[in-house]
């Protein structure tokens, strides 16, 4: 073929298959994709630095915003960085309500993961079935925390909200419920001639890949990486639920959809587990308006895979540093590669199966160069500067006769 | 009103279709608003239909404050849209900025950078909010 033939398209940052902005530049032959290049930081918004002016307790809402499906895991994720700081030990009613509240977050991310993987392959009657059963799930959470997104449940020290034996009992029989609907979906998932062909082959990512590449959350597990956070490094009270870490060894589309759907029976499990057990006592203590000076790095396992906080303290009321790696950053680098040498009409699924979240992502803005002359990622503010006038003149624009002008019109006057 | 007129907006009543775009928001706005056309609250009845294109749209339906980034598209994506069009903010941030207010990449709301003809506020807004808000769009075109 000629090499006329090879041309790039853009997608996103609007765009029908796309749920948030973000774009992709795509360089096809045909319909095969040869290279994609991803540019984010469309919804950046300054979230770290808008934590260093804020105290540590606003913080915690402000994190909270760092992503709407899986808020709860930024503010615990937030919250248990700062209680290592300060050494605060919750009481551990608080680390199960946590958990609860991360499982039943993970159950509704699952579902409407599951809706808009339907809708990506065209199987919209799923994302209607799907976002149907997943009201089931909000309506507990609003009742737990009072809020259907953002819960606002955590503050430095434990949580909020408490629950009562009813509400228990309305848990319990929602869970009962949504196990019967997954149940069905498995068995759609694993029997429908049309999914499995759809989904099957598309998107690989090999166990070496996976590894090399850093995927996290279900991406990783769907190509037989045994890795859970909540597992290796418990936290909240995961070291007190028996639960398995799923892993799937398809290692593609299909092999994440298993993986997500087996993973919330085992949700439905610990769930179970944390209400039948839940330990009487205080919710919170009270935890010091100053955070003493220390740093503390905190794992997380979101529902999309291992999210980072990482807190420092200089003894104010404000953090001086936080820097939050949230897990879709960890695998958009997949992306790239199960993308490569597939086709174009995959290109939708193979993004919305990693489940990603560029809200969470948008952590910085690169600046990229518009001329193919760059050969250095990283500059130097002297470099930068020479880069600016070069880029200007260039352009036409010179600006050293000004200068100049300038500096003598000084001296003159 | 001549009666053609009359007609055109009885149909644009009936049958308003709506553009999402997410301008910066954390995601909460945005899958509340698909909740919103789901079947326990069913947005769809009211004969509105989610499309891909600005082209086709009547309402843009936007979530989250106007980052720097978007801001150029959000106006470019504004301008697409046939006449006569309407923009709906959905929830804080969308309105006035929200907790993003004073953020070094954000601007402010909506309104900073497109006129907006409703605003719809809530952290997220629930999606009872949003059908509460479209038909108040909507009602109010009535009565041109």
């Amino acid at each position: 073929m000629h090499d006329s033939h090879k041309f790039k398209i853009p997608i996103g940052p609007q765009h029908p298959a796309l749920k948030e902005p973000e774009s992709f530049s795509v360089a096809l032959k045909g319909e095969k994709i040869l290279g994609v290049d991803i540019r984010l930081g469309y919804n950046h918004r300054g979230i770290e630095k808008a934590c260093e002016e804020r105290t540590f307790l606003q913080d915690v809402y402000l994190v909270e915003r760092v992503c709407g499906i899986c808020s709860h895991s930024h503010s615990t994720c937030f919250v248990q960085a700062v209680e290592e700081i300060a050494g605060l030990e919750i009481p551990s009613r608080a680390k199960y309500l946590r958990t609860l509240i991360a499982e039943l977050e993970r159950v509704h991310s699952h579902l409407l993961w599951l809706g808009v993987a339907g809708h990506e392959i065209g199987f919209d009657t799923l994302l209607m079935y799907t976002w149907r059963d997943r009201e089931i799930v909000m309506d507990i959470l609003a009742q737990f925390t009072g809020n259907r997104v953002n819960y606002g449940m955590n503050t430095i020290g434990g949580v909020r909200r408490d629950i009562d034996v009813s509400q228990v009992k309305d848990a319990l029989k929602a869970v009962d419920t949504l196990q019967e609907r997954t149940k069905y979906y498995i068995e759609i998932a694993t029997s429908e001639v049309t999914i499995i062909k759809r989904l099957s082959g598309v998107g690989v990512l090999s166990y070496e890949d996976a590894l090399r590449l850093d995927a996290v959350g279900p991406t990783a597990r769907a190509s037989g990486v045994k890795r859970d956070v909540r597992k290796d490094d418990p936290y909240a009270a995961y070291a007190d639920v028996s639960f398995d870490v799923i892993t799937d060894n398809h290692s593609d589309v299909y092999g994440r959809t298993v993986v997500r759907l087996k993973e919330l029976l085992e949700s439905f499990k610990i769930i179970r587990q944390v209400l039948e057990n839940l330990p009487a006592g205080p919710i919170a203590i009270k935890a010091p308006r100053k955070i003493p000076a220390g740093e503390a790095i905190s794992r997380y396992e979101a529902p999309r895979g291992e999210d980072v906080h990482f807190v420092k303290s200089n003894g104010g009321e404000k953090p001086e540093r936080v820097k939050i790696r949230a897990p879709t950053l960890a695998n958009v680098q997949a992306v790239k590669h199960m993308l490569k040498d597939r086709f174009l009409a995959d290109m939708p699924i193979v993004i919305a199966a990693i489940d990603p979240c560029f809200s969470c992502t948008d952590r910085s803005i690169e600046i990229s160069y518009l001329d193919d002359a760059r050969k250095k990622e990283v500059l130097t503010w002297p470099e930068l500067h020479a880069y600016s006038i070069d880029w200007h003149r260039k352009r036409g624009i010179d600006f050293s006769s000004l200068n100049k002008k300038l500096k003598e019109g000084f001296k003159t006057s | 009103m001549s009666t053609v007129s009359n007609i055109v907006n009885w149909a644009r009543i009936k049958s308003p279709w709506l553009l999402h775009f997410n301008t910066g928001a954390c995601n909460a706005c945005d899958i509340e608003i698909i909740a919103a056309l789901t079947p326990r609250y069913d947005l769809e009845r009211f004969g509105i239909q989610l499309k891909g294109t600005p082209r086709h749209a009547d309402i843009l339906v936007c979530s989250g404050p106007v980052t720097r980034q978007i801001e150029d598209r959000l106006v470019r994506i504004y301008e697409q849209m046939p006449e006569p069009k309407f923009v709906i903010a959905v929830g804080t941030c969308s309105c006035t900025g929200g907790v993003f207010k004073g953020c070094y990449n954000v601007k402010a709301g909506i309104d900073s950078a497109i006129p907006v003809a409703a605003y719809i506020p809530g952290c997220p807004a629930s999606p009872k909010a949003i059908i509460d808000g479209v038909v108040k769009l909507l009602s109010s075109l009535k009565e041109k």
